[in-house]
C-alpha cells in the first residue's frame, strides 16, 4: 500500500507546485497590470488616504485644505469655493483631478520627488506620509473681486504683475463648488458631476482664463502696432485711414467700426488709428509687415508656445496659417485663424507695462514642505525681450490714448489706465452673431502695479450691441480699482 | 569556568519524556526519542512569528497595543501549551512537526481575521452598519476546538478502533452531510447560495466538515475490510485492469453523493473535494490506477452535466474565464482577489498595509487573498509550504505507520487538507473555478475549526502508532467461537 501512498503524496507536492507557479503568475508577472487597473481602487484610496497638502493665497488665505474624518478616506478636502476653483480645481475621488489640484498632483499627494529626503525621514520615523504645500502667487481679495464682476455673464479675467509675471487673479465663470465634487458620499459626487457637465451648464469646469482660445479682435492691433514700431514706424507714423477697403483679389470689405473715417479720411497718425481701433489701418500694416514679421512680433509676445504651464497647461495661442493676402488683412485686425487664451492677452498687456520685457506668468509662488517649509520659491524669469524699452512706451502712450476714446463706464479717477478693446466678431453672419468682448489693459500708466485681460463672451448683458469697451472696459476698470485700491 | 559537575551530561533532560539518552545509547532495542523538546521549540517559534504579525498589524494600523490584543495572545499561547501538553501525556510518540504547523497557520489565521476586524470597523462603524469582531469569536472556537482535540487524543488510544465503528460513522456522516440539504430553510438557510448550514439560534455549524472526517473513517474501513474485491480484475481495456462492474458500487455512489452536494446545497467546492478524497481512498486501497481513470471520467461527465443544468455551476465557470467580463457585479469577487494579489506582489503591501474590506467574503473564503496581498507571493509561497510540510508529515505518519487502516485514513486525511488547500487557494488564484470552500486553519469559521482539529488529532494519533515503540495492543480479536467460524480458503501469496 505504500507505492500508491507514495505517488499521493507525489500528487499533493504537484498541486501545491501548479498553486505556487500561478501565484507566481499572479502576483508577479500579471501584477503591474492588476495594480493600475483602473477598476483596482486600491492604490487610490492609498493614496486619497494621505493627508493631502494645502493651497493657499499669496497673504496665507486658505484655499484648500483638509479635515480630519471618521471614515476610512480618512481627510476631506475643503475648499474656499467657487471663486477659486479655476484655480484650485477639484479632487475626486471618482473623477479625478482638475486644475492645480491635478497639475501638482504629485507634490501634493507627497509622492513628488522634491520630498523624497522628507519620505525617507518618514518612512523611519514611522510618520505618516504628508503631501506638500503650495503658496500661490494669487491675491485672494482680488480673485474674489474679479470673480464678483463677472457675475451675470460667461468670461475670464486675467490679472498679471507685470514686473515679475505673477498672476494674481484668475477668474473664470461660471465657476463651481468644488466641495461638491470632493465629497465622501458617491452620490452627492456623481449628482454634482452630472449637473457640472450638463449640455446647458456652460462648462463650467472650463477654466476659460487658460483653457478658453478666443478670436483677440482688435486687442491684437498691440502686437501688429509693436510689430510696426519695430520696423522704424513711430506712433506718429502715417497709416491708411479709409473708412473701407476692400481685399486684395476679392470682392470682400473690410470697414472701419460704423464704417467711420480715421484721421482724415485718407491717412491717420499710427497713434490715432490705435485709439480709433480703426480696421483698414491695420489691415494694411499687417499685410505690408508681413507674415514673418507679424509671426515673430507674436512669438516674442508668447504665442506658438505650446509648452506654456503656469503650471495649469495654457492653450496655444497662435496666428493662424495666414495663406494669402486678404487672410492677413484680417489676421492684422484680431480676426480669421487667430486664437489667443486670456491668459496670453494678459501676458500682452504686461510685457508692454514692463518695458517690453516678458516674464514668465506663473501661479505658484512658493513650494512648501508639510512642516512648510520653503522647499523653493518662484521670483519670475524673463522669457524674451519683446520689445524696445522706447517702443513699449509709445505702445503706452497709444493705448493711453486709446483709453480715453472708450466708453468711460466705471472710470476710476485719480489713475492713468493705459488699455485697448476689442470686439470679436463671431460666426458667419456676424451681424446676428453677438461678439466676444475684449479689454486689456495696465494700470497706472506710469508705473504699472498690475495688468489685466477680460473677456466677456456672446456680448454679456447686452447682447448684439455689445463692445469691448461698453462691456468688458468696466469690469476691467473694476478690477484694477480693486487692487490698486487696496494699497 | 569549572569543570562539569560529574553525571551532569548523564542526567535525562528535564524535557525528555520518559527515554534516558544514555540507556538508548548502550540497549539496542529501547525506546527512540519522542522529539517533544523539538516540537515545543518549534511551536514556541511559531509563537514568536504570530506574535511579531500581531504587532505588525496593530503598529500599521495605528492601533493602540491594548489589553484586547494582550489577551488574545495569552489566550493563544494557552491554548498551544494545552495541546503541547496533551500531545507530550497521550501521544508521545506523535510527529513533532504537525502540531507547530497548525499552530502556525492557526496563529495566523487568527492574526488575519483580526486584521480584518479592524478593515471592517473602519468601513462599517462610520457608516452606523452592524458588526461584531470576528477574532474573539475565533479564539473561543480554538479553544473548543481543542478540548476536542485533546479528547480525541485522550479517548482513542488506538486509531484501530475506529475502523470497528466504520459503519456507524459512515451513517452519522452520511445523515450530517445531506442534513443541511433536505430540512427547510428556518433551520438550515441558504447562506450566500449554498444550503451547508444548520442554524440555532445565535450560532450555525457545518455539518459537512464533520462529515467529511467521518465519511473518510467509514470509507477507509469499509475499503480495508473489503479490500480482496476490489483487487479483483474485470475485463483488460487499454492496458488497464477493470474493475468488475458490480464492484463499482461505492464509486457511484459516492459519485452520486457528490452530485448530490453540488445539486441539493449548491456547495461545488465539498461536492468536489468529497469525490476527490473518496477516489484516492480507493487508489491507496486497490492499487489500481483504473480507479482514479474511471473516477476522472465519471467527475468529467458530472461536471459537463452540471454545467449544462445549472446556472450558478455556469456563472462559476464564466468568472473563471473571464472574470473581468463582469467584474463589477458577478466577478467582483475574484477580480477583487486578483487586484489584491497583484497589489501585493512579490512582497506584500505589510500586514495591516492592505485592503481586505475590498474583498467580500474576506476573513472565510478568501483569507489566502487577503494574505497574498498583505504579505505579498513570498507569504502565500510560505503558507502553502506551511500546508505541504503538514500533510506530507500526515503522509509520512501514513507510511510508517503499521495496519492497513492507519494507512489508508492517514494518506486520506493528508490528501484532504493538500486538496482543500488546492481547491481554494487555486480558487482563489483564478487557477480553477473558484468554489468557496475554507482554508484550513487559516479561515474563519468554527465547524471548520472544530474539524480539522479532530482530524491533527487523528494524524498525530496514526504519526504515534508508527513511531511508538511500546507494543500496541492488538485489538481485541472480535472472533466468534471458533465452532461458528467459517471456512476460510488461504490463498498462496503471489
Amino acid at each position: 500500500m505504500n507505492t500508491p501512498l507514495r505517488r499521493v503524496g507525489v500528487a499533493m507536492m504537484v498541486m501545491m507546485l501548479l498553486l505556487l507557479a500561478n501565484a507566481t503568475y499572479v502576483q508577479v508577472i500579471k501584477a503591474d497590470d492588476y495594480r493600475k487597473d483602473p477598476l483596482n481602487r486600491r492604490v487610490v484610496l492609498d493614496q486619497y488616504s494621505r493627508e493631502r497638502g494645502q493651497i493657499i493665497a499669496a497673504g496665507g488665505e486658505p484655499l484648500a485644505t483638509v479635515e480630519k474624518t471618521t471614515d476610512r478616506l480618512r481627510y476631506l478636502r475643503k475648499y474656499a469655493g467657487p471663486a477659486f476653483a479655476p484655480v484650485t480645481g477639484y479632487f475626486s475621488t471618482v473623477y479625478g483631478a482638475g486644475g492645480l489640484e491635478r497639475a501638482e498632483d504629485d507634490l501634493l499627494n507627497g509622492s513628488d520627488d522634491r520630498l523624497f529626503t522628507r519620505r525617507v525621514s518618514d518612512l523611519i520615523t514611522g510618520r505618516d506620509p504628508k503631501g506638500g504645500s503650495l503658496q500661490l502667487t494669487v491675491d485672494a481679495a482680488l480673485q474674489q473681486a474679479a470673480f464678483d464682476s463677472l457675475q451675470g455673464v460667461t468670461g475670464a479675467v486675467v490679472a498679471i504683475r507685470p514686473q515679475t509675471g505673477e498672476i494674481i487673479a484668475m477668474a473664470s465663470t461660471p465657476s463651481f463648488d468644488p466641495n461638491s465634487l470632493a465629497s465622501h458620499d458617491v452620490d452627492e459626487q456623481q449628482t454634482a458631476w452630472k449637473g457640472l457637465t450638463a449640455e446647458d451648464a456652460g462648462l463650467p469646469l472650463l477654466n476659460r482664463s487658460v483653457a478658453g482660445l478666443y478670436a483677440p479682435g482688435s486687442t491684437f492691433k498691440l502686437v501688429v502696432a509693436a510689430a510696426a514700431l519695430a520696423e522704424g514706424k513711430t506712433k506718429d507714423s502715417e497709416v491708411d485711414g479709409r473708412p473701407v477697403i476692400t481685399l486684395p483679389g476679392t470682392d470682400t470689405t473690410l470697414p472701419n467700426f460704423n464704417d467711420s473715417n480715421c484721421g482724415n479720411g485718407v491717412t491717420a497718425s499710427l497713434q490715432e488709428a490705435l485709439a480709433k481701433s480703426c480696421n483698414t489701418a491695420f489691415a494694411v500694416l499687417a499685410d505690408q509687415l508681413g507674415k514673418d514679421k507679424l509671426t515673430k512680433q507674436a512669438a516674442k509676445f508668447g504665442f506658438d508656445d505650446s509648452d506654456l504651464k503656469v503650471p495649469l497647461s495654457v492653450e496655444t495661442s497662435t496666428l493662424g496659417p495666414m495663406k494669402d493676402r486678404p487672410s492677413i488683412y484680417q489676421t492684422g485686425i484680431g480676426q480669421r485663424d487667430v486664437l489667443v487664451t486670456p491668459l496670453e492677452n494678459a501676458v500682452i498687456a504686461a510685457t508692454i507695462a514692463n518695458g517690453g520685457v516678458r516674464m514668465r506668468p506663473h501661479l505658484i509662488h512658493k513650494v512648501l514642505a508639510p512642516d512648510l517649509q520653503v522647499i523653493s520659491e518662484d521670483k519670475g524669469d524673463d522669457l524674451a525681450d519683446a520689445m524696445e524699452v522706447e517702443h513699449a512706451r509709445a505702445l503706452r502712450d497709444m493705448m493711453v490714448e486709446s483709453e480715453k476714446n472708450t466708453f468711460q463706464g466705471g472710470r476710476l479717477s485719480g489713475v492713468t489706465i493705459a488699455s485697448k478693446t476689442g470686439t470679436a466678431e463671431r460666426g458667419e453672419d456676424v451681424k446676428a452673431t453677438k461678439p466676444n468682448a475684449w479689454y486689456v489693459a495696465f494700470a497706472p500708466a506710469e508705473k504699472p502695479e498690475i495688468a489685466i485681460a477680460v473677456i466677456v463672451e456672446n456680448g454679456g448683458d447686452v447682447g448684439l450691441a455689445a463692445t469691448g469697451g461698453r462691456v468688458a472696459a468696466p469690469i476691467g476698470r473694476s478690477v484694477i480699482g480693486a487692487y490698486l485700491g487696496s494699497r | 569556568m569549572g569543570s562539569p559537575v560529574p553525571g551532569a551530561e548523564g542526567r535525562p533532560p528535564a524535557t525528555a519524556g520518559g527515554g534516558t539518552p544514555l540507556a538508548a545509547s548502550t540497549s539496542p532495542g529501547l525506546k527512540p526519542p519522542t522529539k517533544r523538546s523539538t516540537e515545543l521549540f518549534l511551536l514556541a517559534f511559531a509563537a514568536g512569528l504570530v506574535t511579531i504579525a500581531l504587532i505588525l498589524v496593530e503598529a500599521n494600523q495605528e492601533q493602540e497595543l491594548t489589553m484586547n490584543i494582550v489577551w488574545l495572545g495569552l489566550a493563544y499561547m494557552g491554548l498551544l501549551t494545552v495541546a503541547h501538553l496533551a500531545v507530550r501525556w497521550w501521544a508521545p510518540y506523535a510527529d513533532p512537526v504537525i502540531l507547530p504547523c497548525v499552530a502556525m497557520l492557526n496563529g495566523l489565521g487568527l492574526v488575519m481575521i483580526h486584521r480584518i476586524d479592524l478593515a471592517m470597523a473602519d468601513v462599517k462603524l462610520p457608516n452606523n452598519g452592524v458588526w461584531s469582531p470576528a477574532a474573539p469569536k475565533q479564539v473561543l472556537w480554538t479553544a473548543i476546538a481543542l478540548v476536542l482535540f485533546c479528547t480525541v487524543l485522550k479517548v482513542l488510544s488506538d486509531h484501530r478502533t475506529l475502523a470497528r465503528y466504520g459503519y456507524t460513522f459512515g451513517f452519522v456522516g452520511l445523515i450530517a452531510l445531506v442534513l443541511p440539504g433536505v430540512l427547510p430553510s428556518f433551520i438550515a438557510p441558504e447562506i450566500n447560495g449554498a444550503k451547508i448550514w444548520l442554524s440555532f439560534g445565535a450560532f450555525s455549524i457545518q455539518p459537512g466538515e464533520f462529515a467529511k472526517i467521518l465519511l473518510m473513517v467509514y470509507f477507509a474501513a469499509f475499503l480495508v475490510s473489503k479490500r480482496e474485491l476490489f483487487t479483483t480484475a474485470g475485463r483488460r481495456f487499454l492496458g488497464l485492469d477493470l474493475p468488475r462492474a458490480r464492484d463499482l458500487g461505492p464509486l457511484i455512489g459516492a459519485w452520486l453523493i457528490g452530485v448530490g452536494i453540488m445539486v441539493f446545497q449548491k456547495d461545488l467546492g465539498s461536492s468536489l473535494l468529497f469525490f476527490g478524497i473518496v477516489l484516492v481512498l480507493l487508489y491507496v486501497a486497490t492499487e489500481r490506477a483504473a480507479w482514479v481513470v474511471i473516477g476522472v471520467v465519471l467527475f468529467c461527465v458530472g461536471a459537463v452535466i452540471a454545467w449544462k443544468m445549472f446556472g450558478h455551476v455556469q456563472i462559476r465557470v464564466a468568472n473563471w474565464l473571464d472574470p473581468f467580463a463582469d467584474a463589477t457585479n458577478k466577478g467582483y469577487q475574484i477580480v477583487q482577489s486578483l487586484f489584491g494579489l497583484g497589489t501585493g506582489g512579490l512582497f506584500g503591501a505589510g500586514l495591516g498595509g492592505g485592503r481586505p474590506d475590498q474583498i467580500p467574503e474576506a476573513n472565510t473564503d478568501f483569507i489566502t487573498a487577503v494574505i497574498g496581498e498583505e504579505l505579498g507571493f513570498v507569504g502565500l509561497a510560505a503558507v502553502l509550504l506551511i500546508y505541504t510540510v503538514f500533510a506530507m508529515r500526515g503522509m509520512r505518519g501514513a507510511l510508517a505507520v503499521r495496519d492497513t487502516f492507519g494507512k489508508l485514513l492517514g494518506g486520506g486525511l493528508a490528501f484532504a487538507v493538500a486538496f482543500q488547500i488546492f481547491i481554494v487557494i487555486g480558487g482563489v488564484t483564478k487557477l480553477i473555478p473558484m468554489t468557496g470552500i475554507t482554508a484550513p486553519f487559516l479561515s474563519y469559521g468554527g465547524s471548520s475549526l472544530l474539524a480539522n482539529y479532530i482530524l491533527v488529532a487523528l494524524l498525530l494519533r496514526i504519526s504515534d502508532a508508527a513511531r511508538s515503540p511500546k507494543a500496541t495492543p492488538k485489538p481485541r480479536p472480535q472472533q466468534p467461537a471458533i465452532a461458528d467460524q467459517f471456512t476460510v480458503m488461504v490463498e498462496r501469496p503471489k
